[in-house]
C-alpha cells in the first residue's frame, strides 16, 4: 500500500536537511535561551542528590556557548553532509542543555540538577519500555504486528500482584507475570497466525480485553480484600558493590534490582540470539520472506507461534513493574499508554533490540526531564515535553529524519499454497 | 440471557459483505456494494434464491430455486454474517458469565460443593448470572416494573424511558467514531486515531460551548462545526503525511492520539479555560446555550441532538459511498490505489480527504461528548469512545448501517452495564471485557463456525474465497 518514492540522489540528503533543522535550533538555543537566561550559575551534581561534588555553568553563557554547539554541530551536518548519528547526538545534547542551562538559571526553587538522579529516573522510566519494545521486536520480526504491547503488560503487572500475593512468594509472581503476558500472546497468535485475522485488529481488540479483564478483577477480586490479593512485596535491591559508586552512571546501572539487571540481559541475549545464531537467522528469514523460508524448510507457522509466546513472555515480566516495582500492587489501567510508547520506541529502534534499547533510554530520559523540570517549577509545560517521544517517532516513520522501514513480511499472514 | 435481541438484529440487516476478515481491507470485492437490492427487513436472514449451490451434505436431488422457508431454514444455523454475528454476541454472553462467577465470592466458593450439592450450585449460579443479565437489559431497554408501576400511576413516564434515553446517549458518540472508522477502511486505511480526532473534536467544540454567549441557535451549530473542524485537521494531518512520506496511518495515529490527549491536559489549565473557582483540573463549565439540546426536555432524560446527528451522518456516509463521486474515489483507492491512480485519481488527495472526513466523524463524536453529557472538559471526559469506536466499526463490518447498529448495541451494553452495577454488584468493567470478545468472534468467523458447528452457508459460499485471503 506505501506508494515508493523514487528520489533521485540530491543535494538535500537526510542529513543536510536535518542540519538545516538544527542549525535553526542552535540559533533559537543561543539567541532565545541565552537572552531569557539568568546570571545565576546552573550547576550540575554528579551525584543522586543536590549536595556533593558538580560543576557550575553561569546560565547565559551556558546557554548561548550550549547553542552555539548545537549550531555548530548542525553547519557540520549541513557542509559535510556526512556524519549524520553523531552530529545530531551532539546537536541535540547541546539544546538539551543550553535550554537546562536557561531554565535551571532563572528558577526561583533550585539552580542544581543532580545527574546521578536523572540517570537513574530515565533507566528506571526506560525499563517498561525496554521489556516491551523487545516484545515488540521479537513479534515483528518473525512477521506478526504487535499493538498488544499495552495488554500485554497489563496481563503481566495483574498476574504478577495477584499470584505473588497469593503465592506469597515475589519470584512465583515473577513467573506468573510472564506467563500472564504469554497468554494473552497466544490469543494474538492463535487469531492471527491461524484464523488470519487482521493483526492490528487483533492487537487494539487485545488490549480492549486484557484492559477490561484485569480492571474487572480488580474490581470484583483485588479492591474488596488487598492483603489477600493485591500485596505482593516490593522488589529487593541488589547493589554491586564497587560499580555501583561511579559518579553519574553508578547508582543508574548498578544499583538496581530483577527489572533493570534484567532488561540489560536481555537486550544482549535477544541482540546476539536474533543475529548471531540459527534461531534468530530463521525468525528474520520468516518476517522478511516467509514464502522463502518455507520452501528451505522452516516452519514459518510453527517458528511465528514460539516467538509470539516469547514476546508474550518477555513484556508480561517487564509488565511486573508496574505493580511490583514503581508501586506495590495493581491498579486498573495502570500501564496508561506506556505500551504505546513501547511501541513507539520500537519503530524509532528500526525493529533492533539494541534501537529499541536506545530509544527507550531516549524516551525515558525524556520522563526523568519532565520529572525535573517540574520540580524545579519550569514554565515549559510538562505535557509539551511528554509529547516529545510521539513527535519523535512521527518524524521517523515520515522520513523527516530518515526513513525506517519494517520487516517486508510484517502483519501479512502466511497461508502456505 | 438472549437479552438484547431488539439491537443486535441491526447489524446483522446490513450483512451481506464479503469482508469478514478485517484483513483485507483493500480486497473488498465490488459485489460488496451491489449486493441485494432487496435486502430483507431486519432481523431477517437473507434470502438468496440466486443461489443455486447446494450445501455438500444435502441430497443432490434437490434443483433448482429454494423455496423461502426452506432456504431461511439452511441459513437460521449457517455461517451467513447473521447467525455468525448473533452467536458471536451469545458465546461472549456466556464468556462473561463465566467471569462473573469467577469474579463473585459467593458463587465462586459455591463451586468446591459442586459433588456434593449439584443442584444448589448450578442453581446459585445461573440465579446470579442470569440476574445480572436481567438487570443489564433492565438498565439498556426496557424495566417490565417500571412499566408496570407506571400503568398504575406510581411513577412518571419519564422513567420508562430512560433506559433507551441512557442507552442513545451512549451510542450517539460511539456512532460517530465507528464511522470514522469504517470510511477510512473503505479506502484501505485503518485509522486508529479516533481518539486522538475526537478528543481535538472536544477541544473545538467545548471550547464554543464554554467560551462564547450565543443564542443557542447560533451557538449550537458553531460548535458543532468547531468540532468537525478540529478534529478533520487532525485527521487531515495523518492523511497528509500518509500520502506524502508514505508513512503508516496506524503509527500515526497511535501517536497523535496521544499528543492530543497530552494537549487537552495543557489546554484545560490555560487561563480563560480553567475554571477559577476549583483547584482541579477542570475547564470552566459548558454554557447552557451551547449544549446540544436533549430530545425530551426532561431532567431525567438525557438523549440529545447528538444521536440525530449521528444517525444523520451515517446516513450521509452511506449516501457518499453508494452514490457520491468522492465515495466512489474513496473505494478504488481501497480496492487498488495503483489502479486508481492510472484512471485518474489523485490518489494522494483522495487519502487526505479521507482522513479528514474520518476526523470531523470522530471530531464530532468528541463534541457530542462535551456538548451533550459532559459538564465540563476534563482530561479523561472521552474516555475510550476512539478505541471503542474500533470495536464498533468491525462490529458493524466497515458499512455505516452497520455502524449504526453496533453503536446501539455497544451502547445498550455500557447502559445496561452501569444498572448491572448498581443493581447486582457486577463491575461495569465486565461490559469492556464482553464488548472486546464480540468483535474477536466476529472477526474470527471461522473460529464461531467451528464452536457451534455451522454449515456452510449457501448464499456466503460465493465470498468464502475472500476470507481465505
Amino acid at each position: 500500500m506505501n506508494v515508493e518514492l523514487a528520489v533521485p540522489e540530491a543535494y538535500w540528503t537526510r542529513t543536510r536537511k536535518t542540519g538545516a533543522v538544527m542549525i535553526a535550533l542552535g540559533l533559537l538555543a543561543t539567541i532565545v535561551f541565552g537572552a531569557l537566561a539568568g546570571s545565576e550559575n546552573a550547576r550540575f551534581a554528579l551525584g543522586e542528590t543536590v549536595d556533593g561534588a558538580g560543576f557550575d555553568i553561569p546560565g547565559t553563557f551556558g546557554a548561548i556557548f550550549f547553542g552555539l554547539v548545537a549550531l555548530a554541530a548542525g553547519v557540520a551536518m549541513l557542509v559535510t553532509g556526512r556524519y549524520f548519528g553523531v552530529l545530531t547526538g551532539v546537536a541535540l545534547m547541546g539544546f538539551i542543555i543550553s535550554a537546562l542551562c536557561w531554565q535551571m538559571s532563572v528558577s526561583p526553587v533550585s539552580h542544581t540538577m543532580p545527574l546521578g538522579f536523572i540517570a537513574a529516573a530515565t533507566f528506571t522510566a526506560a525499563i517498561p519500555l525496554i521489556f516491551g519494545s523487545l516484545g515488540g521486536v521479537l513479534c515483528e520480526r518473525s512477521g506478526v504486528v504487535n499493538v498488544a504491547i499495552e495488554g500485554q503488560l497489563l496481563t503481566g503487572a495483574f498476574f504478577g500482584a495477584l499470584f505473588g500475593t497469593l503465592t506469597g512468594n515475589f519470584w512465583l509472581g515473577l513467573v506468573a507475570a510472564a506467563v500472564g503476558g504469554a497468554l494473552l500472546s497466544a490469543i494474538l497468535a492463535v487469531f492471527a497466525i491461524k484464523y488470519l485475522v487482521d493483526q492490528v485488529v487483533v492487537g487494539i481488540v487485545l488490549n480492549v480485553f486484557a484492559g477490561g479483564l484485569t480492571a474487572f478483577f480488580y474490581e470484583q477480586v483485588m479492591r474488596p480484600d488487598t492483603d489477600a490479593y493485591n500485596f505482593p512485596g516490593k522488589v529487593p535491591s541488589w547493589p554491586i558493590p564497587v560499580l555501583s559508586e561511579i559518579p553519574i552512571l553508578g547508582p543508574a546501572l548498578f544499583n538496581g534490582n530483577i527489572f533493570s539487571y534484567g532488561s540489560l540481559i536481555a537486550v544482549v541475549v535477544i541482540t546476539i540470539a536474533l543475529f548471531r545464531t540459527r534461531w534468530g537467522l530463521r525468525t528474520r528469514a520468516v518476517g522478511e520472506h516467509p514464502a522463502a523460508a518455507d520452501t528451505v524448510g522452516i516452519r514459518v507457522l510453527g517458528l511465528r507461534y514460539a516467538n509470539v509466546l516469547l514476546a508474550g513472555l518477555v513484556a508480561g515480566f517487564g509488565g511486573a513493574y508496574f505493580s511490583m516495582l514503581s508501586t506495590t500492587g495493581f491498579s486498573k489501567y495502570m500501564v496508561s499508554g506506556a505500551g504505546f510508547i513501547a511501541l513507539a520506541a520500537m519503530i524509532f529502534g528500526r525493529w533492533h533490540p539494541v534501537g529499541a534499547f536506545f530509544a527507550s533510554l531516549f524516551f525515558g530520559f525524556f520522563g526523568a526531564l519532565t520529572g525535573f523540570l517540574n520540580s524545579i517549577s519550569s514554565p515549559i509545560p510538562s505535557q509539551f515535553l511528554s509529547m516529545l517521544p510521539y513527535l519523535a517517532t512521527i518524524f521517523a516513520v515520515a522520513g523527516l529524519v530518515g526513513r525506517v522501514r519494517a520487516p517486508a513480511a510484517d502483519g501479512k499472514p502466511y497461508v502456505k499454497g | 440471557m438472549t437479552s438484547h435481541e431488539p439491537i443486535e438484529a441491526e447489524p446483522g440487516a446490513t450483512a451481506a459483505s464479503p469482508d469478514k476478515s478485517p484483513a483485507l481491507p483493500t480486497t473488498p470485492g465490488v459485489d460488496q456494494y451491489h449486493v441485494d437490492p432487496a435486502l430483507p427487513a431486519a432481523g431477517q436472514p437473507e434470502h438468496h434464491d440466486q443461489a443455486e449451490r447446494q450445501p455438500k451434505h444435502r441430497a443432490p436431488e434437490v434443483e433448482g430455486k429454494r423455496s423461502f422457508a426452506r432456504a431461511f431454514r439452511e441459513e437460521l444455523w449457517a455461517d451467513n454474517n447473521f447467525t455468525v454475528t448473533l452467536l458471536a454476541i451469545v458465546l461472549a454472553l456466556i464468556c462473561g458469565g463465566v467471569l462473573m462467577v469467577v469474579g463473585n465470592a459467593e458463587v465462586r466458593d459455591q463451586w468446591q460443593y459442586l459433588l456434593y450439592q449439584p443442584g444448589k450450585t448450578i442453581g446459585d449460579t445461573w440465579a446470579f448470572v442470569s440476574t445480572a443479565y436481567t438487570d443489564m437489559f433492565k438498565g439498556a431497554v426496557v424495566n417490565p416494573d417500571t412499566v408496570n408501576r407506571w400503568y398504575w400511576n406510581m411513577t412518571t413516564w419519564q422513567q420508562v424511558f430512560y433506559p433507551i434515553s441512557e442507552t442513545l446517549t451512549n451510542a450517539a458518540p460511539l456512532i460517530f467514531t465507528g464511522l470514522a472508522v469504517a470510511v477510512p477502511f473503505r479506502a484501505g486505511l485503518f485509522n486508529i486515531g479516533g481518539q486522538g480526532q475526537a478528543i481535538m473534536g472536544a477541544i473545538g467544540g467545548g471550547t464554543v460551548g464554554l467560551a462564547l454567549s450565543l443564542p443557542a441557535i447560533v451557538q449550537v451549530p458553531l460548535g458543532v462545526l468547531a468540532g468537525a473542524l478540529l478534529g478533520g485537521l487532525w485527521g487531515y494531518l495523518v492523511g497528509v503525511l500518509k500520502a506524502r512520506t508514505g508513512a503508516h496511518e496506524v503509527i500515526l495515529t497511535i501517536m497523535l492520539n496521544n499528543i492530543a490527549f497530552l494537549f487537552l491536559g495543557w489546554f484545560i489549565l490555560q487561563q480563560g479555560i480553567k475554571d477559577p473557582n476549583r483547584s482541579d483540573a477542570i475547564s470552566k463549565p459548558i454554557q447552557e446555550s451551547g449544549k446540544l439540546p436533549q430530545l425530551i426536555p426532561d431532567p431525567l432524560l438525557r438523549a440529545n441532538l447528538g444521536i440525530v446527528l449521528a444517525v444523520l451522518a451515517a446516513a450521509g456516509v452511506a449516501w457518499l459511498l453508494k452514490r457520491g463521486r468522492f465515495g466512489f474515489e474513496l473505494r478504488a483507492v481501497g480496492h487498488n490505489p495503483h489502479a486508481a491512480a492510472t484512471a485518474g485519481i489523485k490518489v494522494g488527495t483522495t487519502i487526505a480527504l479521507t482522513m479528514a472526513l474520518a476526523g470531523a466523524l470522530a471530531g464530532l463524536g468528541g463534541t457530542s461528548v462535551a456538548l451533550g453529557t459532559a459538564p465540563a472538559l476534563t482530561v479523561d471526559m472521552l474516555g475510550q469512545i476512539g478505541f471503542n469506536g474500533i470495536l464498533v466499526a468491525l462490529l458493524g463490518r466497515v458499512r455505516p448501517w452497520g455502524v449504526v447498529g453496533a453503536g446501539l448495541l455497544f451502547g445498550a451494553l455500557q447502559a445496561g452495564g452501569n444498572a448491572m452495577q448498581t443493581f447486582s454488584g457486577v463491575s461495569v468493567e465486565l461490559v469492556g471485557v464482553i464488548q472486546a470478545l464480540i468483535v474477536l468472534f466476529v472477526a474470527a468467523p471461522a473460529l464461531v463456525k467451528a464452536i457451534y458447528r455451522l454449515r456452510r452457508s449457501p448464499a456466503a459460499a460465493a465470498q468464502a474465497g475472500l476470507a481465505k485471503g
